[in-house]
């Protein structure tokens, strides 16, 4: 089947001069750099979401290419199948959430081991809710001349949920996925504001809406404006291009961004099956390099490569949405309320503040919330935290594909965090609640938060249990 | 000659040409002419009103993705993708360009280095779609037509095996591919174990598995009719003169039961390019219905016209696809109607 078609296609290679509409692109031949690749035919997964653009630059700029690896990139149709993918040998290789390798590992779902050495971005996602949740909400913002006081807090929703409940209806939100940023950054932003968004209790209840204010729920990406505008959930969080969707269709409005919710926040990773990295080292290795040189190429010279990407992007191939909606991000600005369009330049982040450096750090902090939220339902060891970080995470094939880059000419030094990184960002204090995260202790983090379990405290049939 | 000519248009359905051919031969001009009014004329006028009414009614009617599109707008969306093939062929034919200077420099350094020609990693064009979702009906169908076949004559001669699988075939003829499609998909998994080198890709088999589970009922069914109805002067004929199994099947049963084999077997690819599209949708195989589902999920300004584009291919090819069989079932007829 597969000869015959190649046979087919070439016999259409009748190829007609047709002016480009993309760049043209022209690459030299390939050098082969890391010697003795085990696999150069590989297939990877993506979401449609503007943050994958790493894996399409690194394929249209010629990347993989050029480090001797013949890559199919493949939309697939959502997070579970993605995984589920990557797990059995079907894809070598994903852009997935931060949470779904640990989550896979710790056995929250899908129990499988899943490494990492590449983080793909910062920031990315944002809170949007319904056009009549937003009018109801307004009274309740700040604001300064007629223009709300960003950041905006869940305060501002308390009342609005509060009314629901007194009317018996319940209050919907959309999410991604279980162990998706999306939902850790929801649940952070509406603790925050004392809205209790529920908890889990693994393996009788994975619904996570146990004594909850506000029910979250699973609606993969590029249906959340839809389900929006059906009233089936009241408002949502969500990566790009799906917030600025709901601007220009005028069925939703973005509240807050990630980027205040945590300032910087670790977004998605590129993930592969242990199995998978241990079997193919070398390969590990020249993807990673290709997915650094094309996150470097992202961020290059102040943006200047942005416009492009999101020309690159906007291809059926990729995320497919209009070249507006997606340039309204990727080029440094965010649109909140229609006509409120506000300067965001680091709403995507691929490469400065060593964005794509797989920090243990990271790791733990989705672990507290894990642990916060009830998906790990028992006490654990701050050594714990560390051990299943070291496990997931692996920022020494990082380092060793920053070293080839440094020796080929292709990075500084500087670019990269230096030999005696450690791992652990120092504490970090922009939350949007003001709590400070140090990563090297968890668990007294967790003691910090008003909502959230702590300490030796279980969810035991929907109740909180010391 | 133009009889021939005449008999060739009747048979292959191209009946429009029938007045032309007539014309030509010097018979009766008034009356072709009223005759060619009445078979171009008046679907070419309906078709029109289609278009009018479709671009007046399609501008009023705003989606999230903004107005439906009209008439003009999905013409020009097919440009666009007639476009994009060509744009992607061009990429294609750099890729392999790239690949023969890099392999060449690979057996410079390396004589037994791994120099295979990898087939281009790009996307799939919508003709590329097209044609994967007519292969794949193919060989859906082929596979039911083979399995068919056989059984339906065998539940034709043998009224003990009709009584037997009748429940069956009752039961599954009305069974949606979308409820088949999970249960193949499962067991493809489990019992086809592809890599790199193999034939057929997992989803391929899975859509075209999906098509012959749909699509053999109507000829299974048709073929029992047939063959059960066969003139029992011509069964009593072989029984004289003491046929053998194979003779009697080849020189009586199938010549008579033809016409009902071909009838089933054109109900059978009209129902399976009907189910192709919708289990490529579900399972995301490759082919039409991943497009249309691809261009929804993109949610772009194009799409919807792009999908428009889709749903006119589905379905002039669907036609296309009957008239081959409407001919082929003329042809082996010898003039029978059913």
């Amino acid at each position: 089947m597969k000869q015959f078609k190649n046979h087919l296609s070439k016999r259409w290679l009748t190829v007609l001069t047709a002016s480009l509409s993309l760049s043209v692109l022209t690459f030299s031949p390939v050098t082969q750099a890391v010697e003795g690749i085990e696999k150069e035919d590989l297939k990877f997964g993506f979401i449609k979401l503007t943050d994958m653009a790493p894996l399409a630059i690194a394929y249209e700029k010629g990347f993989f290419e050029e480090e001797g690896l013949f890559v199919q990139i493949e939309a697939q149709a959502n997070w579970k199948v993605l995984l589920d993918r990557v797990i059995n040998g079907e894809l070598d290789g994903a852009h997935m959430l931060a949470g779904q390798p640990l989550g896979a590992t710790i056995g929250f779902g899908t129990k499988a081991e899943v490494v990492t050495a590449f983080s793909m971005d910062l920031n990315g996602n944002a809170v949007t809710v319904s056009n009549e949740i937003w009018q109801q909400m307004k009274p309740h913002v700040p604001m300064t001349d007629g223009k709300p006081v960003h950041p905006i807090k869940a305060d501002a929703l308390k009342p609005v949920i509060d009314k629901y409940k007194a009317e018996g209806k319940a209050f919907n939100m959309g999410m991604v996925f279980p162990v998706s940023t999306h939902n850790y950054e929801l649940r952070y932003w509406l603790a925050a504001g004392g809205i209790k968004p529920g908890f889990y209790a693994p393996p009788q209840d994975t619904n996570g809406q146990i004594n909850a204010d506000a029910l979250l729920s699973v609606t993969p990406p590029p249906q959340m404006p839809s389900t929006l505008e059906a009233g089936t959930i009241s408002g949502y969080c969500v990566g790009e291009p799906w917030n600025q969707q709901a601007v220009f269709k005028g069925i939703g409005v973005p509240v807050v961004t990630d980027y205040e919710i945590w300032k910087n926040n670790p977004e998605k990773v590129f993930g592969v099956s242990k199995t998978w990295a241990d079997k193919y080292p070398n390969t590990h290795l020249a993807v990673v390099k290709a997915l650094i040189r094309a996150a470097m190429w992202l961020d290059a010279e102040n943006n200047k490569n942005r416009p492009e990407a999101v020309k690159i992007l906007s291809d059926s191939k990729y995320v497919g949405a209009d070249y507006s909606v997606i340039a309204n991000s990727m080029t440094g600005t965010f649109e909140y309320e229609k006509g409120d369009k506000r300067s965001l330049p680091d709403f995507n982040v691929f490469f400065r503040y060593n964005a794509t450096y797989p920090y243990y750090s990271d790791a733990i902090w989705y672990l507290t919330q894990m642990r916060r939220w009830g998906q790990i339902n028992e006490y654990k060891s701050d050594d714990w935290y560390m051990e299943i970080a070291k496990q997931v995470y692996r920022p020494d094939i990082y380092m060793a594909a920053a070293k080839e880059l440094i020796a080929e000419g292709k990075a500084k030094p500087g670019d990269f965090p230096s030999g005696s990184e450690t791992g652990f960002k120092p504490p970090q204090t922009e939350f949007i609640d003001g709590i400070v995260y140090d990563g090297t202790k968890p668990n007294e983090y967790l003691t910090k938060f008003p909502i959230g379990l702590k300490a030796k405290q279980k969810v035991v049939d929907g109740k909180i249990v010391e | 000659m133009s009889n021939k000519l005449i008999k060739f248009f009747t048979i292959t359905g191209l009946t429009w040409f029938v007045p032309f051919v007539k014309l030509c031969s010097g018979e009766n001009p008034a009356h072709q002419f009223r005759q060619i009014l009445q078979m171009i004329g008046v679907p070419l006028l309906a078709f029109i009103v289609f278009l009018g009414l479709w671009s007046v009614t399609a501008a009023r009617i705003h989606t999230s993705l903004g107005a439906i599109p009209g008439p003009s707008a999905v013409w020009h969306e097919a440009g666009t993708l007639l476009q994009d093939h060509y744009t992607e062929r061009e990429k294609a034919t750099r890729f392999y360009e790239r690949q023969r200077l890099s392999n060449e420099q690979k057996r410079a350094s390396n004589p037994d280095a791994d120099t295979r020609v990898r087939s281009y990693t790009g996307k799939p064009t919508y003709f590329d779609q097209i044609f994967t979702s007519l292969y794949t009906v193919f060989v859906g169908f082929s596979i039911a037509t083979i399995v068919a076949v056989p059984v339906g004559i065998l539940c034709g001669m043998n009224p003990v095996v009709r009584t037997g699988l009748n429940p069956l075939i009752q039961i599954f003829k009305p069974v949606s591919p979308l409820a088949w499609l999970p249960i193949v998909t499962l067991v493809v998994s489990a019992l086809y174990v592809s890599n790199d080198d193999s034939w057929f890709e997992k989803a391929f088999l899975t859509s075209a598995i999906t098509v012959t589970l749909c699509s053999l009922w109507p000829t299974l069914i048709n073929t029992t009719v047939g063959v059960s109805s066969i003139d029992s002067d011509l069964v009593n004929v072989g029984k004289v003169l003491k046929l053998n199994w194979g003779t009697q099947i080849r020189k009586i049963i199938l010549p008579s039961a033809l016409p009902y084999i071909f009838t089933g077997m054109r109900l059978s690819l009209g129902v399976g390019w009907m189910v192709l599209i919708a289990a490529e949708m579900l399972a995301q195989n490759p082919g039409l219905g991943k497009f249309v589902w691809d261009e929804f999920q993109n949610g772009s300004s194009n799409s919807l016209g792009r999908i428009m584009v889709a749903v006119f291919t589905i379905g002039i090819i669907g036609f296309i696809l009957d008239r081959v069989m409407q001919s082929l079932q003329n042809a082996f007829s010898f003039g029978r109607q059913i």
